[in-house]
């Protein structure tokens, strides 16, 4: 029995490599993700080797403000603080390090430099040691001096002896770079940040805010000294205020956040190779089950000559396993070498240069490769060998044409799986299920999926024949749209595994159409200001532009009103917090039309603050109520509220005076909203803006659309990421139509020799067979907008809370998405079509 | 060339001797030879066979299995190429035709019935009847069309499908499709093969009629000398050649010339 399986098996090749295929894809993305990830790690690993080698503790002050990053600590440490560390027992020395992130660097083409997340980081200029080592120059001695690290150097494409504007917690200021410098290993950056190094004053000044002050002492041991000892000591002498950590200690936690943020990129790799192996079930599933009917006689024959039932279902079973083992090794090894690539890729995108480890292969590589190949490919048979078991012996002896089973039951629980799903995934958009809303709603998705997965044979009747009618004027077209339809189950499988990527990315699609309609009549009604002036935030804090610029423009004839507003993360009675502080809040009032709850709308005084109403409910404020507001600097505020804001559907913050600017980590501002005065030359205005910002690249003037599209446009960067990573499970299922028409046009043999014989010529077999193709993938598409859309909808229905009231469909791009449909089935029939149109006549028609 | 045998004269049967004279005829072969593989496993299907199928008439084509009945038949249709020789339905030569023009001819001047699997199970009965017209985009001739239908006898079951026919209609189907067109010549390999002897005798007569009443000319490969004794005229093949050839035969005439070849296979 086994013997004869395999031989089946072999004695079908092509079956065998198509139905492989999806498992090997599905499997190739599994391993690719875990060898990237474990790649990766393990290059970050040796990036940080050596980058604590000459500290053996550091002492940083604990953050003031709750909930910033642990990277960030704008507490400062007093300098005094330096030599008292210095003279614990045990210490060798103790240098103070003045260092933050936040120096950004216009580059040579006018641009500030970016980096893919990794900080732009300022710090005072200590000298060379193990790990810094200058390549060029020297490093800064007057204060308008500074030495860059190779990576920025080649990034912003300066060189020695140029001056170079510098964008700080100051607006710009411009210096000479005076060298260049590296680290050990000849590495340009480590970990992709960018590093300016000024002389310590002018550091402590742009950097910290502060003369005399530091961010971090780095202390050597003295000889014989663990630095264990020398942490404990020197966290006695400085108190409980301030963090002691030995080098080994920030070693690890470095590497460890680059490795949370890579598990979870990794996941979302999973999730993705998760889709993609969904959609495989479906192709395999079909594939077994054309099989398992096209062999009715032959299993037929088994039966009647005495194998049992279970030997059948074991014939069908190892069949798989076969197949799934051969996919699995096959995609483990294009697994490794998709994960290496793609480390490639990483390691040397966006002018970072990361040297890479050894492409390892993680043991979960191996075992998901084989666990997910096999798993999936044996689920995906377990219905095809059930029905192959239930073949009675006597079918063998009778005419092999399938009946045509009634879709009743399939129905049903296609509507009941349907219904579960929206259900449950409603449950979970209602955000009454907590922790787990996540879950559900993946849960929900899936089930429904396969829900309308198990509804589109009853579909596919009505729907292919009426998408068939537009190419039934010609005989071939409508030979291939019959053919769509004669087998409901079939074709149904084929669209349905193309209707879950596209589902997906439509979904996806209306959701961020809708929000981007809302803000666009949100801007249009609701915001009054004539221009705004703002920028790409590409990482925590916002970019920032220089303070002076908002005088100036209230001083260009034809202003009217001028709001400015700063960021920065605060602490109100011990909650953490975005807030802002807003220059002219009557101003600002106008801008977005805020009307005040309670106490009134005014100029804010020292110590006072403007709250909305959601944030006044949690923090239980009124006007007149007093709260303690700790920023990045200085001592905490005792501040009153003078207005509690109604809310609003575009703007709700908590607003601080003016006061405690010098309080915020970047004491300037981030947007500037401008009204003119009716009847103003808006252009003009807005041209004599674009000037003063000229030392501001960070940020640009624009008018309400132009500022809305501004917003907008990183959502083009989600949704190709999404259209990229989905690409994946569509071609599966672009496979899959491959395969389902491969095998009908195996089965259908005879038939198209019949049709040669009495006069259709090749072109005609081609263009029937592109029609099944093309009717089977626009069916697919069509289901796929319709179940995506109600999948945007229901979400953007959930989010009408957060103020998306706009549910917008996203036509044109539904319209691109079926026009690749059908692009997609005219590619997917080629080879099949070039099959059956090579057909030889005599063969068919001949052969019984 | 032709080898014609000459043999005893039968009561009821004309016998004609030597090359027919192939001019005017609905399709003929001239010196045609198939050799299927090469070198050891070579088999020469027909040698030299030069035959001319006379129009308006209805000719059968016998002989033992592997004579190369089908093989005959095939090249004479356009279905397969000639080793040597020509082969020409009407007056156009098809040898060298390519694909493209081989397809058309079948399609505009041949009709085909086959011993089974003749429909395409998605369409109709009339819609299969229809589909070389359709194929062709050529409107059917209606009054011509009525005809057929009604010489079949199929006007009640156009809308059935194929799977709801029995053998014995679908082959009539097949029939009708085959005669809608009006082709130079309609080929049948064994069409009444897999029919029970009154569905057989229903197709067998039907096609006759279509020849006395309507002109058509029919080529059909048989077994069965009852089946044969319905035609005008019977060539006999053995081992790739024409061996001999009945006019007006009677299925006991052609039993006999059967017999005759098998012994004369048996003494060879
Ligand atoms: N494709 C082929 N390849 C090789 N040999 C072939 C091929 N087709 C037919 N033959 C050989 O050619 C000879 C004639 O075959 P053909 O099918 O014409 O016989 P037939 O008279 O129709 O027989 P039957 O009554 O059994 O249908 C046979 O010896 C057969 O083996
Ligand atoms: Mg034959």
């Amino acid at each position: 029995m086994l013997r004869a399986t395999l031989k089946s098996v072999l004695s079908r090749k092509l079956r065998l490599v198509l139905s492989g295929l999806a498992v090997v894809l599905g499997v190739m993305f599994v391993s690719g993700a875990f060898v990237l990830t474990d790649t990766l790690g393990r290059s970050f690993d040796s990036l940080f080797a050596g980058v604590y080698a000459g500290t053996d503790v550091a002492v940083t002050a604990k953050p003031a403000v709750a909930g910033v990053d642990s990277g960030e600590r704008p507490t400062n440490l007093p300098a005094d603080l330096v030599a008292k560390v210095r003279s614990v027992p045990g210490v060798a020395t103790a240098t103070g390090v003045a260092q933050a992130d936040g120096a950004r660097v216009i580059g040579g083409n006018g641009k500030v430099v970016t980096t893919m997340g990794a900080p732009r980081l300022g710090t005072n200029w200590t000298g060379t040691s193990d790990l810094v080592q200058l390549r060029e120059g020297r490093g800064p001695q007057a204060a308008d001096e500074i030495a860059v690290n190779a990576a920025l150097a080649k990034a912003a494409g300066i060189k020695v002896g140029d001056r170079v504007g510098v964008l700080t917690l100051q607006p710009k200021k411009t210096f000479t770079l005076v060298g260049i410098f590296g680290y050990s290993g000849d590495r340009d950056s480590i970990g992709g940040s960018m590093f300016v190094a000024f002389t310590e004053p002018v550091a402590q000044e742009l950097m910290l805010g502060a003369k005399g002050t530091y961010s971090s002492i780095d202390v050597t041991a003295a000889p014989g000294q663990s630095p264990e000892k020398v942490r404990d000591a020197v966290r006695a002498e400085v108190g409980g205020g301030y963090e002691v950590k030995t080098g080994k200690e920030l070693q690890a936690a470095t590497v460890d956040s680059f490795r949370q943020g890579l598990s979870f990129f990794n996941n979302i790799l999973l999730g993705f190779a998760g889709v993609a192996l969904f959609v495989g079930v479906f192709l395999i599933l079909n594939t077994f089950s054309i099989i398992v009917a096209q062999r009715t006689r032959e299993l037929a024959l088994m039966r009647a000559v005495g194998a049992s039932r279970r030997q059948m279902i074991g014939a069908v079973l190892v069949e798989a396993a076969a197949i799934g083992l051969v996919a699995s090794v096959v995609g483990l090894a294009a697994g490794i070498g998709v994960g290496a690539g793609l480390a490639y890729v990483f390691g040397h995108v966006g002018g970072t240069d990361l040297p890479l480890a050894s492409i390892g292969v993680p043991a979960a590589a191996v075992i998901g490769a084989f666990g997910v190949g096999l798993v999936v490919t044996l689920v995906a048979a377990l219905l095809p060998a059930l029905r192959a078991s239930r073949i009675p012996p006597v079918a063998a002896l009778q005419e092999a044409a399938t009946p045509d089973r009634p879709l009743t039951k399939i129905t049903v629980a296609g509507g009941l799986m349907s219904a579960a799903g929206a259900t449950v995934g409603g449950y979970g958009l209602s955000g009454k299920a907590g922790d787990s809303t996540m879950w559900l709603i993946m849960a929900g998705v899936l089930v429904s999926f396969i829900g309308v997965a198990l509804l589109t044979p009853v579909l596919a009747r009505p729907v292919v024949s009426v998408l068939g009618r537009l190419f039934s004027w010609s005989v071939p077209g409508k030979l291939g749209r019959l053919n769509s339809g004669r087998n409901p189950r079939r074709t149904a499988i084929t669209a349905a595994a193309l209707m879950v990527g596209l589902a997906l990315i439509t979904g996806v699609n209306v959701i961020l159409s809708s929000v981007t309609a809302t803000l666009h009549k949100q801007g249009d009604t609701l915001v009054k200001a004539d221009l705004i002036v703002s920028g790409e935030q590409m990482a925590e804090m916002p970019p920032t532009f220089d303070p002076a610029v908002l005088d100036k423009m209230r001083g260009i004839p034809g202003v009217r009103d001028v709001a400015g507003e700063y960021y920065d993360r605060a602490t109100l009675n011990g909650q953490g917090w975005g807030v802002d502080v807003v220059t002219d809040l009557p101003a600002m009032a106008r801008m977005f039309p805020l009307n005040a709850k309670e106490g009134s709308i005014g100029p804010l005084g020292p110590d006072q603050l403007a709250i909305d109403e959601a944030h006044a409910k949690i923090l239980n404020l009124h006007a007149g109520s007093t709260v303690t507001v700790q920023l990045s600097r200085g001592a905490p505020h005792t501040m009153t509220v003078a207005a509690v804001l109604a809310k609003n559907d575009v703007f709700n913050s908590i607003m601080l005076s003016p006061s405690v600017v010098g309080d915020l980590r970047v004491p300037q501002p981030s947007w500037a909203y401008v009204r003119v005065v009716p009847g103003a030359d808006v252009a003009a205005v807005r041209a004599q803006i674009d000037r003063l910002l000229a030392d501001s690249p960070e940020v640009n003037v624009t008018d309400r659309s132009g500022y809305i599209q501004q917003q907008t446009k990183q959502f083009d960067a989600v949704l190709m990421m999404i259209q990229v990573l989905l690409a994946l499970a569509i071609l599966i299922a672009v496979l899959g139509i491959v395969n389902t028409l491969a095998l009908s046009v195996l089965e259908r043999t005879r038939e198209l020799g019949l049709l040669r014989a009495i006069g259709l010529r090749r072109g005609q077999v081609m263009r029937m067979v592109t029609v099944e193709s093309v009717v089977i993938s626009v069916f697919g598409a069509l289901l796929g907008l319709a179940v995506g859309c109600g999948l945007g909808a229901a979400v953007v229905r959930a989010l009408r809370s957060e103020g998306i009231t706009s549910l917008a469909l996203p036509w044109s791009q539904m319209g691109v998405y079926l026009v690749l449909a059908g692009v997609v089935g005219v590619v997917a029939a080629v080879l099949p079509a070039v099959r059956a149109a090579r057909i030889n006549v005599l063969g068919a028609i001949a052969h019984e | 060339m032709t080898l014609t045998m000459g043999g005893a004269h039968r009561p009821g049967a004309t016998r004609q001797s030597g090359a027919a004279d192939t001019s005017g005829a609905a399709a003929r072969a001239v010196d045609v030879w198939k050799v299927y593989g090469s070198g050891e496993a070579e088999v020469a299907a027909l040698r030299g066979v030069s035959v001319g199928l006379e129009r308006g008439r209805y000719t059968a084509i016998m002989g033992p299995s592997g004579s190369g009945k089908s093989t005959l038949m095939h090249c004479l249709a356009g279905l397969d190429s000639v080793t040597r020789g020509e082969v020409y339905v009407g007056d156009t030569l098809i040898t060298g035709l390519g694909d493209r023009g081989l397809t058309d001819l079948r399609r505009d001047k041949v009709g085909f019935i086959f011993q089974q699997f003749n429909l395409l199970p998605t369409l109709t009965a009339e819609e299969n009847i229809l589909l070389p017209l359709s194929i062709a985009g050529r409107k059917p001739d209606r009054q011509w069309y009525d005809t057929v239908i009604d010489t079949v006898g199929l006007r009640d079951r156009l809308r059935h499908r194929p799977t709801q026919l029995s053998g014995g209609q679908q082959q009539r189907v097949a029939c009708a499709r085959a005669l809608v067109s009006r082709p130079d010549v309609i080929f049948a390999d064994e069409p009444t093969g897999n029919l029970d002897s009154r569905s057989g005798a229903e197709v067998l007569g039907f096609l006759r009629n279509s020849v006395r009443q309507f002109g058509q000319t029919i080529v059909m490969v048989t077994h069965d000398a009852n089946a044969a004794s319905y035609a005008d005229r019977v060539i006999f093949l053995a081992d790739g050649q024409i061996v001999d050839e009945l006019r007006e035969p009677t299925a006991e005439a052609v039993l006999d010339t059967m017999k005759n070849l098998d012994t004369m296979a048996a003494v060879a």
